[in-house]
């Protein structure tokens, strides 16, 4: 009688999983220390609160933050503004208007905004009695109209590469399609190329954004009493570190806030190119 | 016109030799922070692109913490923190104050920053190595580390080039930070000669034309390097 060895059903034996790799420990020590840190901030916060200086500079820091707010969305909806033309310029074949356009947006995107304030606030002093002719010294005397200025001249640059790069990122396949079709550059421009250009900006857009409220705190250096000049304001009197902790826990709450809501709005409205 | 020239000349009367002071502090901030910040983006990018999850959790705190606080606020946290924490442990230790030096302050708080940008272009660039790569080279039997250091960061370096360079002029505006803390980098020394002189718009745009000009140049540079990282490339 033959007889053949079934074949053996045994499985080869699995390499044995290492559970703690040097990767899971290093891991598990650096979150420890973020805990460790995070305890101790809490503990700081706790410990260290003290009603009298609540009250004395809560108030300062919620009209700080106000002014944050007011800053940036002033400063983002005025910069797209000034944007529009400094688009147009930077995509126009026109030499004379393009260099100009890139002149702009060069100068604000290759010098510090600090240095750009500066120039602007005090700059502006040098011209008082022009300044005073023209009617604009009420506009200039006041750093916040200063900083406001500053920003939207400044993110007005960084808007027009945003926008201009996603209208030339659009395909030339889409310029033709219209214009076989009959439509008039500005059907185009609204109805084509701006609604798919606008999707390839929304992300740099929301960058912007955030990259705007930090260096918001830039305007605090030329005595605006935004949350940072505030924070400052109450440090220089206090001496207590625990208000810049204060304002970091804003600050971080707030661009981790926006950053999620713009990817959710994100998600949403690229749900049509998602397969 | 004779008058400006005056301001910007070199010597007692002018201002020349301040701001070409205040252009080396600023360049050599800059440069001093670069390894640094390279150094803690490479591996916090390492430790985002690890099959751990809480290794990568644990990056992801450390950049979402640096990428969200405003600049400035890091540079105060640092300085400010760094000089009370310092000042009691030094008191604890050797029973007298200590003073932070504004030049490191300013050199952590920037590295601080320009490495949770950097590991977020690292890890990009991580992303686009593909997995032949690890596995060749394990097949010839190279070890985790000579893989890394001979055949993944070879090819990192070109891809994270042309993030790294943004970041570079990034970089290199937001020393200006550091005049708030004192260090006398070029906007601290324009400061300074607007304060005597009281012509702040030509100094300021002096200054302002002094970071164009880095710009320009690290920009030209930067082109050169990024034609030798691509070298092996072939004719575009």
């Amino acid at each position: 009688m033959t007889y053949v060895d079934a074949p053996s059903t045994e499985r080869p034996p699995v390499a044995k999983r290492r559970t703690w790799t040097s990767a899971r420990i290093t891991g598990l020590v650096l979150m420890m220390l973020w805990a460790a840190l995070a305890l101790s901030i809490v503990y700081m916060l706790v410990a260290g609160y003290d009603p009298e200086k609540v009250a004395k500079y809560g108030p300062r820091i919620l009209s700080g933050i106000w002014v944050t707010v007011k800053l940036v969305a002033m400063s983002i909806v005025l910069g797209a503004l000034i944007s529009i033309p400094v688009v147009i310029g930077r995509l126009s074949h026109n030499p004379i208007i393009g260099g100009i356009a890139f002149g702009y947006s060069y100068f604000f995107r290759g010098t510090p905004l600090l240095a750009q304030t500066f120039l602007v606030y005090y700059g502006a002093g040098q011209f008082t009695d022009v300044l005073k002719a023209a009617g604009l010294w009420v506009f200039f005397r006041d750093a916040y109209f200063c900083a406001i200025f500053t920003f939207s001249l400044n993110t007005a640059a960084y808007q027009a590469e945003i926008l201009a790069g996603a209208i030339r990122a659009v395909p030339s396949g889409q310029w033709q399609a219209a214009d076989s079709l009959g439509l008039r550059p500005f059907t185009t421009m609204f109805k084509v190329i701006l609604p798919q250009a606008l999707i390839t900006a929304l992300r740099p857009y929301g960058n912007e954004v955030i990259l705007m409220i930090k260096g918001s705190a830039i305007a605090s250096i030329i005595t605006v009493l935004d949350l940072m000049g505030q924070t400052r304001y109450a440090f220089s009197k206090t001496y207590d570190l625990q208000i810049y902790i204060w304002a970091a826990v804003i600050y971080l709450i707030t661009v981790e806030v926006l950053r999620r809501l713009w990817e959710m709005m994100e998600r949403r409205l690229t749900r049509h190119l998602r397969r | 016109m004779a008058n400006y020239m005056e301001l910007l000349a070199f010597g007692d009367s002018g201002w020349g030799d301040e701001l070409a002071h205040g252009v080396l502090v600023t360049v050599t901030l800059a440069l001093a922070t670069l390894p640094l910040g390279l150094l803690i983006g490479f591996l916090i990018a390492v430790a985002k692109n690890s099959s751990e999850p809480l290794l990568r959790k644990a990056a992801n705190v450390y950049t979402t913490i640096f990428r969200g606080l405003p600049e400035l606020l890091t540079l105060f946290l640092i300085y400010y923190g760094g000089q009370m924490a310092m000042s009691a442990l030094w008191r604890l230790l050797f029973g007298r104050a200590f003073e932070v030096n504004s030049y490191l302050a300013g050199m952590i708080a920037l590295a601080l920053m320009f490495s949770s940008y950097a590991s977020e272009v690292f890890l990009s660039a991580f992303k686009g190595i593909t997995v032949g790569q690890y596995e060749g080279a394990y097949a010839l039997g190279l070890s985790r580390f000579r893989t890394m250091l001979l055949i993944i960061v070879p090819q990192l370096v070109r891809l994270a080039l042309p993030g790294l360079s943004n970041l570079w002029l990034i970089l290199l505006k937001d020393t200006s930070l550091v005049s708030v803390i004192g260090l006398t980098d070029l906007l601290r020394n324009t400061n300074i000669a607007v304060g005597v002189t009281k012509q702040a718009f030509f100094f300021f745009f002096v200054a302002c034309s002094l970071y164009l000009v880095m710009s320009i140049i690290s920009s030209v540079g930067l082109r050169r390097i990024s034609a030798w990282a691509e070298r092996g490339q072939g004719r575009r």
